[in-house]
Order: C-alpha cells, then sequence, then structure tokens
C-alpha cells in the first residue's frame, strides 16, 4: 500500500492506454512518455504495461506503508527519505520511507511499483481518462491522503539498487537536439499542408515555443503565425497524438494523450510515434522545430526504441536470475 | 485542465454549411494522406451524404479483415486507418487503401432506432434565440423542424460516446460558434452546421443548444459503452417545449 503525502493537481495514475475504442469516441490516455513508463515496470520486473504514477506537478511526495521495491524513470529528481536517487533508477523502500519528487528539466516523472498499481481497469486500462472521467481513481487526479494497494509483484526481487542509461544518453544518436537545445522533432506533412502554400515552409524553419495552454490534452505552440491563403474546408476526422492542427489563428496545436478522438481543424504536420515519448517530456516554455522526417527514417527510430527497452527487459532479468542462483547457494 | 485548452472540435460543418451548393464535388477522386508515420486517413470523393457514408461503412468493415491494422475509425465520409507498425513502403499501402474503397459496395446497416425525449428551450437552450435570427423562423418552427426530423448516426468521436447525426434540415442549418460556450452541460440538444448531436460531456462547446435531452449516452462499464453506433436512427420527442 502506497499513501500519497502530498501532490499538487493533474498526477495521475496511467499505463500503456487504452486504443482501440476511438470508433466510439473514447481517448486512448496512457502516458506521455511511454517510453518511461515501460523502463520504470521492467526495472521492479513488471509487465512493460503495468499501470504506474505520472507525475507532472512537483513537488510530490508519497509514503511506502511496507517494504516495496520501485523504480522512478522520466522526469523527477527523487529522493528516498532526503537521500538522492541516481536517475532511472529502481530501489526497495522500507515500510514508513518516503519518497520525494522534485521538478527537473524534463517535465514527467513515472514511478512504478513491484506489482503495479492496483485501481480496476476500464475498457481494458487502468489509464486516468481526467475528461471522460473514468480510469484510475474515479477518473480523476491523484490528492492528499490517497492510498494505493498494488500487485502482487512478479517475485521476491533479489536485487536492491539498478539503473538504466536514460535514453536520451543512450539513443542520442537516434534523438539529437539542435546545438542550442531546441528539441528537434521529426514529423510528416499532413493532409492539408500544401494549402498553406509558403508558410507551410515557415512552419519547419521556425522554432516554436511551448505555450502555457499546454497539458496532457495537447500543447499549444506560440511563434510566428502560419496561416492558409483560403479557409480550407474540413469535415470531421478521426486523429492520433501529434497530429499538428492549425486554428484559424494560425498558431499550432499538437495534440497529445488525452486529445479528443475526433477533430476538424486543417493538419499540417503529424509527428511520426517514436518522437511523441520525447515531447511527452517537453517542457511548457521549451523550444521545438519539427524536421521532415520519412517512414524509413521512422522504421530506423522505432527499431532503436525497442532494441533500447529489449535491452532493458534482458538485463533486469539476468540480474534477476544471477542473484536469485547467488542466494540459493 | 480542459478550460485551458482550445478543443478541436470539429469545424467541418461551419465552412460546410456556408459552401454554396452549386460548388462542385469536394473531390473527384478518394484522397489518401497521414498522420505521422503509421496513421492513414482516406477521404471520400463527393458529397457530405449517405451514400458517401456508406461507402465509408463497408470499406470500415472490409478493413477489419486486415492483419496489421491496430484501429479503424470511421469519421465524416472519411476513415483513418491506424497501423501496429510503420509500414515499409507507404505507396503500397496507399494503393491498397484505395483498392479497398474501389471494391467497398455501399452496405446500409440496419441499426436500432433510438427516441430521445427533449426538453426544448428552456434553461438550456442558450442559442435558439439566435437560431431564430439566422434562419427567420419563429422558436416553435426551429423546435419543430428538429423533433420531426430522421436522423442517421453517421460515425461516433470527440467525445466517449458522442453521435454525429445527420438529417438535419437546411433551413436549421448553424455554423459552429466563433467563441465555444465554456461550460456547455453534457445533455444538451445542439446544432453544429448541418450536423445535430447531444452533448456528452459537460464543457467547451462550440455547438448551438436549443434543448435539454436527459439521457446518459455513454457507460464505460457497460459491454456496449456506447448507445449510439453507426447507422443507428435517431428521432427526437418533444417531451416539453418551453418558449
Amino acid at each position: 500500500m502506497i499513501e500519497i503525502v502530498d501532490a499538487g493537481p493533474f498526477n495521475t495514475i496511467q499505463d500503456l492506454g487504452r486504443p482501440g475504442y476511438r470508433n466510439i469516441g473514447v481517448t486512448a490516455s496512457g502516458a506521455m512518455d511511454p517510453l518511461a513508463l515501460k523502463i520504470a515496470n521492467l526495472l521492479v520486473g513488471n509487465d512493460e504495461g503495468d499501470a504506474a504514477i505520472e507525475v507532472q506537478t512537483f513537488p510530490f511526495r508519497l509514503r511506502f506503508r511496507e517494504a516495496t521495491v520501485f523504480a522512478v524513470t522520466g522526469g523527477g529528481d527523487a529522493t528516498l527519505d532526503g537521500v538522492a536517487l541516481p536517475p532511472w533508477w529502481m530501489q526497495t523502500a522500507g515500510a514508513g520511507q518516503c519518497l520525494e519528487l522534485r521538478p527537473s528539466p524534463s517535465a514527467r516523472a513515472y514511478i512504478a511499483f513491484g506489482g503495479g498499481v492496483d485501481v480496476p481497469p476500464v475498457m481494458g486500462s487502468r489509464s486516468t481518462s481526467l475528461r471522460g472521467a473514468f480510469g484510475g481513481i474515479d477518473g480523476r487526479f491523484l490528492k492528499k491522503d490517497d492510498t494505493l494497494r498494488l500487485g502482487e509483484p512478479a517475485g521476491t526481487l533479489p536485487v536492491d539498487g539498478l539503473g538504466a542509461v536514460p535514453p536520451a544518453k543512450a539513443l542520442a544518436a537516434f534523438f539529437p537536439n539542435a546545438p542550442d537545445g531546441t528539441l528537434l522533432i521529426r514529423a510528416l506533412p499532413a493532409g492539408e499542408h500544401d494549402l498553406f502554400g509558403a508558410d507551410a515552409e515557415r512552419f519547419w524553419s521556425q522554432s516554436w515555443k511551448i505555450s502555457s495552454q499546454s497539458d496532457r490534452t495537447g500543447y499549444r505552440l506560440s511563434g510566428e503565425p502560419v496561416r492558409a491563403p483560403a479557409s480550407v474546408e474540413m469535415r470531421s476526422y478521426g486523429i492520433v497524438p501529434g497530429v499538428v492542427q492549425v486554428p484559424p489563428g494560425g498558431e499550432p496545436i499538437v495534440q497529445m494523450s488525452d486529445a479528443n478522438t475526433a477533430g476538424g481543424y486543417p493538419k499540417i504536420a503529424g509527428v511520426v510515434e517514436a518522437d511523441l515519448w520525447r515531447l511527452g517530456q517537453a517542457r511548457i516554455g521549451s523550444r521545438l522545430r519539427f524536421v521532415r522526417s520519412s517512414h524509413a527514417e521512422a522504421r530506423t527510430l522505432d527499431r532503436a526504441l525497442a532494441d533500447y527497452v529489449e535491452d532493458v527487459r534482458n538485463t533486469s532479468q539476468m540480474v534477476a536470475r544471477a542473484l536469485k542462483t547467488i542466494a540459493g547457494r | 485542465m480542459t478550460s485551458s485548452m482550445p478543443q478541436p472540435v470539429d469545424r467541418s460543418a461551419d465552412t460546410l454549411a456556408k459552401k454554396p451548393p452549386s460548388t462542385p464535388a469536394y473531390r473527384r477522386q478518394a484522397h489518401i494522406s497521414t498522420i505521422g508515420a503509421r496513421a492513414f486517413l482516406l477521404e471520400a470523393p463527393g458529397d457530405f451524404d449517405l451514400p458517401a457514408q456508406r461507402r465509408i461503412w463497408a470499406l470500415a468493415r472490409a478493413l477489419r479483415h486486415w492483419d496489421d491494422l491496430g484501429e479503424i475509425v470511421p469519421g465524416m465520409t472519411n476513415l483513418l486507418a491506424i497501423f501496429k507498425t510503420t509500414p515499409e513502403d507507404p505507396d503500397a499501402v496507399t494503393a491498397r487503401l484505395l483498392d479497398a474503397w474501389e471494391r467497398a459496395e455501399s452496405i446500409d446497416i440496419r441499426g436500432k432506432t433510438i427516441e430521445i425525449g427533449v426538453h426544448y428551450g428552456g434553461e438550456h437552450a442558450i442559442d435558439l434565440a439566435e437560431l431564430c435570427n439566422r434562419s427567420g423562423l419563429s422558436a416553435r418552427e426551429v423546435v419543430r423542424l428538429h423533433y420531426e426530423g430522421t436522423y442517421t448516426v453517421f460515425a461516433l468521436g470527440s467525445a466517449p460516446g458522442f453521435g454525429y447525426l445527420h438529417g438535419l434540415d437546411p433551413r436549421i442549418h448553424m455554423p459552429r460558434k466563433t467563441v465555444p460556450s465554456l461550460n456547455m452541460a453534457s445533455g444538451c440538444v445542439t446544432i453544429g452546421g448541418m450536423q445535430t448531436g447531444v452533448a456528452v460531456l459537460t464543457g467547451p462547446n462550440g455547438w448551438n443548444s436549443i434543448g435539454f435531452a436527459d439521457l446518459q449516452m455513454f457507460d464505460p462499464t457497460a459491454d456496449v459503452p456506447a448507445i449510439m453506433a453507426p447507422g443507428d436512427t435517431v428521432r427526437f420527442l418533444p417531451e416539453r417545449i418551453e418558449l
């Protein structure tokens, strides 16, 4: 059992979401950084898609009611009873110990627990849908004095203290940033791209600031507006996270995990799926630039991510097995 | 949290409603574009009408047999096909989808009929007066045209269980508002361009409200969470008219 000691708004229970229901209007939701969620789970011996806590409002504090294996990945500077933990780290906490997360350059932290957070799945997922008011704990964000039950851990965890190399470092060759720190986000032109005429080129060339009107629903970008010369006729169409739409004002919106399932604004681009985790970690006020990509490049990035996840999975299983063998002697 | 974010509400209806009737068909051939590397959007050619939507339903049915698809999302005379992994050859995917579209015969889904009791006018009908101004009709006429219509659920989307209803009398078409209502109640009976529907979530909404229906459209814990399904027929019953 976990007890929430201190939490700002918008920290929620998330897993990999509930895809498959967009045709009845249900948003997939799920972790904004699915890569960090998977690694946190693998480090504690869970399935990669078990439910964890997504923290995006700091500081955040929780207390362990009994000895519990946990991992913190993504953003957030973590301390256990005041002792700093390395980034992307798993460890066993003793009963009564307190985990605190403070803000870091990345926007969102994931806390996984051995056995996963045990809330009832709704439509195949434990993810919180704030708009739909279901999933997680009654579809709401976590608050002080909430208690969370955990599932049964996969086994006695023989290891105490194990880290993963953060993907920003391990995969730096595949996911570069500009020298000035601007996030480079790979995207493909979408249906109405060419209708923006000369403005379309400016969409790619300028850097955009993530405005304060940004959350799990989507990011509104500020910059030099891009406009289509004539009003664009659209019929409502299904959307996915990463779609970059341009409302009449000319400042793009990137739809994220909690976006509506359908939209009608003209779409200028679509972020490749392999870059969504980086967008999920981008903070309000930071800058990004869209880089024209291709299906071939998207496949290369998909493969790099899959290899990284496999590496962590194999290593954590191997370490667990090795230590179990030693313990059995 | 949603209030801080402009909602990507469907704006299609506005432009469609403004489109002069003499404008030629919107496209002559089906058109395919991408959203990211895995999602492909097929847009039907021609008018926004039931024959086009019937072919979209047929296409959706045909695509259920494609093992490499993760999700099929029919929209308004369009369909989003989301692949499980990034396709190696996007041109081949486009060709496959166009081929499937060409083969898709119109199907007539024999859906159920849903009758929805409506309290027309009253505190929730915040846009009824403006609709009267715009159409030159009396409130009574507007309400009558709405409840005498027979509507078809074209697609579900935007919010859980929300059905886009086709079949609204052209005399009461009304563009979506430029500035959405910030806190429209779930249950409001609304008009967005040439479509009508019943709001399923309380929150920002750009459609025009003319009444209220006390009916839960969605239950996430039910075996079939959404009451409406594509192809269903919807009728509105005037339970109360308060003008």
